[in-house]
């Protein structure tokens, strides 16, 4: 056998170089050329491991590497099934990639397909294939929230694009446990017939980008944005439609201006030069939902260098000083339209706000403030007018915050100081030294988030509370 | 004899499997059963191959327009029009659309036509090439309704379901007979699944043979079901004239609503609609 694929390896070899000296007529390959492939063996774990295939727990992420066993007992089909024992809160949990040592051919498949049940109702986080560590998991296809009942069904996770899976390992992961007192854990789930199959009910694609939702950003020469809520959509047989989250390398991306902003297959946006550009996606031919609306005003200056010493200072986001708490700078605020990214301006991140109406920087730690005066923050603004409101605010001794739905204003033990930023000059960076006043100056050992109003487009830089 | 109605369809059909399917029918001839029926349908006596853009022939089809009694019936939730965006002959099939739009009340429109008072036919093959649309609360159909119906109201004047589909069960067609104490939810069905494939992604050919005291329904080269008045709860109500309805209904009993996660428009492509009669009864 090895032979004759050398054998095939020389006579492609010939015809490239058939092609090389006949280059001029743009000759595609005949159809007698038999490219080598990988074999088309679907089977995962029907009864035993197939081919090849390993276990390899994810015992770095803190999995626990026994909770996996070959089942006997209890199997759907056959003499043994795949059997998971979920930890309880705290002590790991389950989560492996199941690989092959010999390189897979999955063009022919449209799903992984398996049976499973579990000793009571519960929801597997994430399960899918395409972990690879030689590929960078570079098509990556994951289901989350995969409910499973107490009785053995078959489930299907559709492969996104059966023609790019030519040579693949990873064929099927999987990770479950306990996150937080009181998850699921604690149980047993089995699966049987792992294997991928060609449905040919696996239909209707319907992929997306950033969701669906077209997305638009401000962006500058340098700037690098990443495309993220990749996902294929299918509907199945039984009608459902099956949603799975997929890597970017499945997708062929497009920029309505290259000149402007280039988008690589990892699906990373760089932007080159001042203009608009319209990043979109195709999938198996498919156009994708959802799109990136890149505006670049050309080379973006960097914010003035801050001058307080460290000590002094207690930083919320900059790249000059150690952060005094980590931060949640996309809080999700029910009924926000905000879109938030940290950009990269040549190396000095900056917080890029889109059409914010309402959203915050949500401290991980309270800040106390007490023996601190100010709040340091500077703007970058594109359009003339453009202000934006800042709430400081102190969420008190219960750490929660608190605040009236109707009137948006603090209340329980919560107190705030609201500063507009206003006078902002277009095309530079304007810095604001906010006092901590108003009711702030008898309470500030708690600060627990900073409440952005208005805008609606904005850069943020080196936000930090500091005394002089 | 039941060797030559299969005969009649091997045409279509690639040599490696008329040999299999040739080889089926001398297995299947030694199990001939003769008390049944078996007709047939060679002549083809009315055709609309769909091969002239623009509306659908007038000579074969009427309109049925609005929302008729409690949605036709069935508390269907579409308007039926006659307009080129509900239905139009383009490219060699008919599209009959429905669409999400707010129309003389309705949330959706579509269309529905019929052959009433222009084709109406007692017994022989009826069979449409037909590729369905998808999604729940989506139900096309391709039937047929007793010509007296005026006269004679429905169930008593009878219905031939060649071929309902739910759009939420995209593997699925149900056959049926509709009559005087076996209707609605009563009627006498059969649902056809497809194996490793579906009706939204290709077109598939829904057929009946009718002949005296049988219906038999196929899908494709596949004949799934044989109903004779043996089988139905009443009297038979099917050696009368009939005529042709095709048609794209939103929600109703049937299948339930749409939901927020059905696509719209969805599109119904009919590339033929043929009509053979009987040359032979046995």
């Amino acid at each position: 056998m090895k032979n004759t694929k050398y054998i095939k390896g020389h006579f492609i070899l010939l015809f490239s170089f058939m092609i090389l000296l006949l280059g001029s007529c743009e000759r595609s390959f005949s159809d007698d050329v038999e490219f080598a492939t990988f074999p088309a063996n679907g089977d995962v774990f029907i009864d035993n491991f197939s081919a090849g295939l390993d276990y390899f727990p994810f015992v770095d992420a803190g999995a626990d590497p026994e909770a996996f066993s070959v089942e006997t007992e209890e199997v759907f089909s056959g003499t043994a099934a795949m059997r998971f024992d979920v930890p309880s809160f705290g002590n790991g949990f389950v989560g492996a990639t199941f690989n092959t040592t010999a390189n897979r051919d999955l063009s022919g498949f449209d799903a992984l397909t398996f049976y499973a049940k579990a000793s009571q109702s519960a929801t597997i986080d994430a399960i899918g294939f395409g972990i690879s560590g030689e590929t960078n998991n570079r098509f990556q296809t994951t289901l989350f929230g995969l409910q499973v009942s107490t009785r053995w069904e078959k489930y299907v996770v559709p492969i996104p694009d059966a023609s790019k899976l030519i040579s693949e390992t990873g064929m099927f992961w999987l990770a479950e446990g306990a996150s937080f007192e009181g998850d699921e854990g604690g149980y047993v789930i089995w699966f049987d017939e792992i294997r991928f199959e060609k449905l040919g009910t696996v239909a209707q694609p319907s992929p997306a980008i950033f969701l669906g939702q077209d997305v638009s950003e401000q962006a500058f020469d340098g700037s690098s944005l990443t495309i993220t809520g990749t996902t294929q959509t299918f509907n199945l047989a039984s009608g459902i439609n099956q949603t799975v989250v997929i890597a970017p390398s499945y997708f062929n991306f497009a920029s309505s201006d290259i000149e402007v902003a280039q988008v690589s297959e990892l699906g990373e946006v760089s932007v080159i030069g001042a203009g608009t550009a319209e990043i979109t996606a195709t999938l198996g031919g498919v156009l994708a939902q959802g799109s990136l609306e890149v505006t670049s005003s050309g080379s973006l200056p960097f914010a003035p260098t801050p001058m307080q010493p460290q000590e002094n200072v207690k930083s919320i986001f900059s790249d000059l000083y150690v952060n005094d708490t980590e931060s949640n700078f996309s809080p999700g605020f029910g009924g926000s339209t905000t879109q938030t990214t940290v950009s990269s301006n040549n190396g000095d991140a900056v917080l890029n706000y889109s059409n914010n109406n309402f959203t915050g920087i949500i401290f991980e730690n309270t800040v106390d403030a007490s023996p601190l005066t100010f709040l340091h923050v500077d703007v970058y603004v594109q359009e003339a007018g453009t202000q934006v409101g800042i709430q400081i605010r102190d969420i008190g001794a219960n750490q929660m915050i608190e605040t009236d739905v109707n009137t948006g204003f603090p209340i329980g033990d919560d107190v705030d100081f609201r500063f507009d930023l206003t006078g902002l000059a277009v095309g530079q960076w304007t810095s604001f030294d906010i006092p901590l006043s108003g009711d702030l100056a008898s309470q500030r050992n708690n600060l627990g988030a900073l409440i952005l109003v208005g805008g609606p487009n904005f850069l943020f830089d080196n936000v930090y509370f500091y005394t002089e | 004899m039941n060797k030559k109605s299969i005969n009649s369809r091997l045409l279509k059909m690639r040599f490696a499997q008329c040999f299999a399917i040739i080889l089926m029918g001398f297995i299947y001839s030694c199990e001939n059963d003769d008390t049944q029926n078996v007709t047939n349908f060679t002549r083809l006596v009315a055709q609309d191959e769909f091969d002239v853009d623009g509306p659908p022939n007038r000579d074969l089809w009427r309109f049925d327009i609005g929302t008729g009694e409690n949605g036709w019936g069935n508390n269907e939730l579409q308007y039926y029009t006659n307009r080129s965006e509900n239905v139009i002959v383009q490219n060699g099939v008919m599209l009959i659309t429905a669409r999400e739009e707010s129309f003389e009340g309705s949330a959706y429109t579509s269309a529905r036509l019929i052959t009433q008072d222009r084709l109406e036919q007692e017994y022989g093959r009826f069979e449409a090439r037909i590729r369905l649309p998808y999604g729940q609360g989506i139900w096309p159909a391709f039937w047929m309704l007793g010509a007296d119906i005026d006269e004679n109201p429905w169930p008593a004047a009878g219905e031939i379901d060649i071929m309902e589909y739910r759009g939420q069960e995209p593997t699925k067609i149900i056959g049926s007979v509709h009559g005087p104490g076996y209707s609605g939810g009563a009627a006498i069905s059969k649902e056809f699944n497809l194996e490793n494939d579906r009706f939204d992604t290709g077109f598939h050919i829904f057929g009946i043979e009718w002949g005296p005291n049988y219906v038999n329904y196929y899908v494709d080269d596949v004949l799934y079901n044989r109903i004779t008045p043996e089988d139905v709860t009443g009297p038979w109500v099917f050696d009368k004239p009939f005529f042709i309805l095709i048609n794209l209904a939103v929600g109703g009993s049937f299948v339930g609503s749409p939901n927020e996660e059905t696509v719209f428009p969805q599109t119904m492509l009919i590339d033929y609609v043929r009509v053979y009669e009987n040359t032979d009864v046995n």
